[in-house]
Parts: structure tokens; C-alpha cells; sequence
């Protein structure tokens, strides 16, 4: 029988399960070694390498490489974990949040300065809230060449 | 005996932390927000218990993916702030009480709840940033804190029922303790916010606030809401709610006592990407 998920049809959002905790266990666990300093240092000297030291699929490595914070959620990721790296680039909660939806900082802050994103629209693909997919990305940032 | 005197209840946003780290509680930004807990420094002052027993969640700073435990009760005789990647908050070393939480987990255990018990363990904003707003930034701790880490992070996280449940066993427990000791047990998290993908920065002030409604006057009822309706209506991460429920499940009236009286309520919106919620209740005495 099918385990009960009656979470996925919300937009815009992924709950971090039993089933995204096993893929993405390799890069939450090279996320928590970012709580000391040592490899905070180790890291941002070498990517890469230090990167190549975890059991982490290639898509992985390259998602957090690009700082896409969605690809690392869609890979396993959790934003609590996905936070280390955050921290070590020196990034607010809020400007790692904001980076999730093609806002600029500046967008993403006056939103939540004018009450935060609205609930309506937003409950279930399919409505026609912000979060939803047609409707990304949301902003000036997302919408800037690469 | 010992006995739960009264029940706060807060969100633990970060960023609060870094505020009053930083000094920044007068900027205009912040300034709104700290003047809802003025009340509570004062109230907590006056009403100062023996034991904090703090219902929080670990974000992923002493839990890793290698071990996650629903409920850990903090036994150790301290506990220092952690480093979650910006350095640890200069706050002040948590004391634990020891005896009392190793009580509480030999009943709560033997009341069905599997417990797992933590005789080590860093402290991370969910539970320092509670106490900076209710203490402001003393040189030490008024008293004595039990930490009781909820998971909430990973699916399924213990469901409000079950919260609401074990706060009543945590009653129970804490007046079976034969010291005459005052206890506030305090549940913190919240209130509606989501910190991922393209739905970040969810806010749903009417559903925060009808929450504190309930709360306060229907909190059994409350209790059987499913998650689905906390993570579709508040946001990922308001899923943290939860865990205010096992702070009302160990109120008197939820034992046939008499209801609460409700000495301060706040709310407020934002606090980076958070609504806040704030909530005092006292037992009658």
C-alpha cells in the first residue's frame, strides 16, 4: 500500500521526508561538517575538492557549486542543513530564502516588510498564486541573463 | 511537589537573535517587535520559576541526518550555545536540572512516550533566542532550563495530537516530583513562515491568529489538526507549531482544572521571514 504524502500538491514547496532524507543524506551530511570552522576554511579554498571528499552525486556537487538552492532541495537537500553553506558565504536566512524565488533581496525583503506572501492562490497546483509554477521566476533577479 | 505555574509560548527566529546580539532592537525594523516582549521581561521577573522546562527544535545543529530523534529530553547539568555557522551567540551557558529531567523521563517513558535521553548535547537558536526575549541579555540564565528538542524537520514529524498528549504526561511527571518547585514549561517555534523554494516567505496572519484562539480556549480540538493543514496553510516550517501544544497539554484545565488566565498575547509580522506569535498563560494558583 501506498504510504499516505498528501503533501505534494502544494506549490512551490517540498517537504523533506523519509524519502528526500535518504537521497539527499550524503549532501546534508557535507552541509553539518560546515559547522567548523577548519572546513568552513577548507572549503571556500577548494570547492571542489572539498566537495569530492563526499559520496555526493555529480548533480549535487554542481547544485551546490551554482548556489541553487532549489536544485539542492529537489536533490535531497533541507533548507536547515542547506543553511551551513549559507553561513559560510556569509548569507542571511533571509537572503538564502529570497534566493529561492527569482526575487532580488530588495524584492524579497519589501514583500515581507508589506505582510509576506500572501496564502491565497498558494494552497494547491493549480490556482494562480505567486508560487506557482507558471508564475516563475518572480522577480528582476530571475529574470536577468545568466 | 513541584508544579507548572504558567506556559509561554514564542517563535525562535534567528535573526531575533542576531538583533539583540547586534544591538539592533531599537532600529525601526526591530523596534515593534521587542516592544511585545517588554511586558514579558517584567511578568517574567516577577514570576520568576525554578525550572524552565523549554519544548524547542534542533535545527540540524546537534542533530544530524546520523540520528533523529521525535522527542530529546536534555539531562546534562549544562548546555552551550552551538555554532551554527555564523559562531556561537554570546549568550550565556544553559544550566540544566539534571535531576528533574531524569525524572520527567522515567514517567514521561513509562506514560508511553519514547523519550531518548541526552546527556550531551550544544543548544542552538531555537531554544537561546526564547530566553533572550523573555531575559533580554543578563550574565546568566535566571534559572535552571530543561531542553526537550521536538523534531520537526524531518516528515513525519510527532503530530499535534501526540504533543498534546505528552504535555499531559509532562504534567503529570513534573507534579509527581516531590521538591516544591515552580515550573513554566515553555513551547517555541513558529508562527506561520516557510524558508524554501518559490512559496518562500509565506505569511497567514489569519490562520496565526486564529491558532492563538484556539490555543487558549480550544486546545484539544486543536490538537486534531492534521499536519497537512499547518504546512498548506502556514508554511513549511510552520509545522514548528506543533510543539506549542505539548506546553498546553500540561496546563491544569486540561486535567478538569480551571482555564488559564491569559496575561499577555502579541503578534507580529515580519521578523525576517516569520510571523511571531507570543502568548503567557497562567495556571490558577
Amino acid at each position: 500500500m501506498a504510504l499516505n504524502r498528501p503533501y505534494l500538491d502544494i506549490p512551490g514547496t517540498t517537504i523533506f521526508d523519509a524519502e528526500q532524507s535518504r537521497r539527499g543524506y550524503h549532501l546534508n551530511q557535507f552541509c553539518m561538517s560546515l559547522m567548523k570552522a577548519a572546513n568552513r576554511e577548507r572549503f571556500k579554498a577548494n570547492e571542489r575538492a572539498y566537495l569530492d571528499e563526499w559520496p555526493m552525486t555529480e548533480e549535487q556537487k554542481l547544485a551546490v557549486l551554482a548556489r541553487d538552492l532549489n536544485r539542492c532541495i529537489a536533490l535531497g537537500g533541507n533548507i536547515y542543513f542547506l543553511a551551513k553553506i549559507g553561513a559560510t558565504d556569509g548569507k542571511s536566512f533571509q537572503q538564502m530564502a529570497g534566493s529561492m524565488t527569482g526575487m532580488t533581496e530588495a524584492e524579497y525583503r519589501d514583500m515581507m516588510v508589506r505582510g509576506g506572501r500572501a496564502i491565497e492562490g498558494n494552497r494547491r497546483l493549480g490556482e494562480d498564486g505567486d508560487a506557482q509554477p507558471h508564475r516563475q521566476p518572480q522577480g528582476a533577479a530571475g529574470r536577468r541573463e545568466p | 511537589m513541584a508544579r507548572i505555574t504558567a506556559s509561554v509560548y514564542t517563535s525562535h527566529v534567528p535573526a531575533i537573535g542576531a538583533a539583540i546580539d547586534l544591538s539592533k532592537t531599537a532600529e525601526p525594523y526591530w523596534q515593534p517587535l521587542f516592544k511585545g516582549y517588554e511586558f514579558s521581561k517584567k511578568w517574567l521577573a516577577a514570576n520568576r520559576p525554578d525550572v524552565i522546562f523549554l519544548v524547542y527544535n534542533d535545527h540540524a545543529t546537534a542533530f544530524s541526518l546520523d540520528m533523529i530523534p521525535t522527542f530529546a529530553i536534555g539531562t546534562a547539568a549544562q548546555f552551550e550555545p552551538a555554532d551554527e555557522g555564523w559562531g556561537p551567540r554570546p549568550v550565556p551557558t544553559v544550566i540544566g536540572h539534571p535531576e528533574l529531567a531524569a525524572h520527567i523521563a522515567q514517567s514521561v517513558i513509562q506514560d508511553d512516550f519514547d523519550l531518548t535521553i541526552v546527556n550531551r548535547m550544544d543548544v542552538d537558536h531555537g531554544l537561546t533566542v526564547p530566553l533572550s526575549l523573555m531575559c533580554g541579555q543578563p550574565q546568566a540564565w535566571p534559572c535552571p532550563v530543561i531542553p526537550f528538542a521536538v523534531n520537526v524537520v524531518q516528515y513525519p514529524v510527532p503530530s499535534g495530537r501526540r504533543c498534546f498528549n505528552l504535555g499531559r504526561a509532562l504534567r503529570k511527571a513534573v507534579e509527581s516530583y516531590d521538591e516544591p518547585l515552580k515550573v513554566q514549561v515553555w513551547g517555541t517555534g513558529g508562527m506561520s513562515h516557510q524558508l524554501q523554494g518559490p512559496r518562500a516567505g509565506l505569511i497567514n496572519a489569519a490562520w496565526d491568529n486564529a491558532f492563538l484562539d484556539r490555543l487558549i480556549a480550544d486546545p484539544a480540538g486543536l490538537a486534531e489538526v492534521p499536519h497537512i493543514e499547518y504546512v498548506r496553510e502556514a508554511g513549511s516550517e510552520g509545522i514548528e507549531l506543533v510543539m506549542w501544544l505539548i506546553a498546553r497539554g500540561a496546563m491544569s484545565d486540561v486535567a478538569g482544572g480551571p482555564a488559564p488566565r491569559v496575561v499577555h498575547r502579541f503578534f507580529h509580522v515580519p521578523a525576517s521571514n516569520t510571523a511571531v506569535g507570543h502568548l503567557i498563560l497562567e495556571n490558577a494558583q
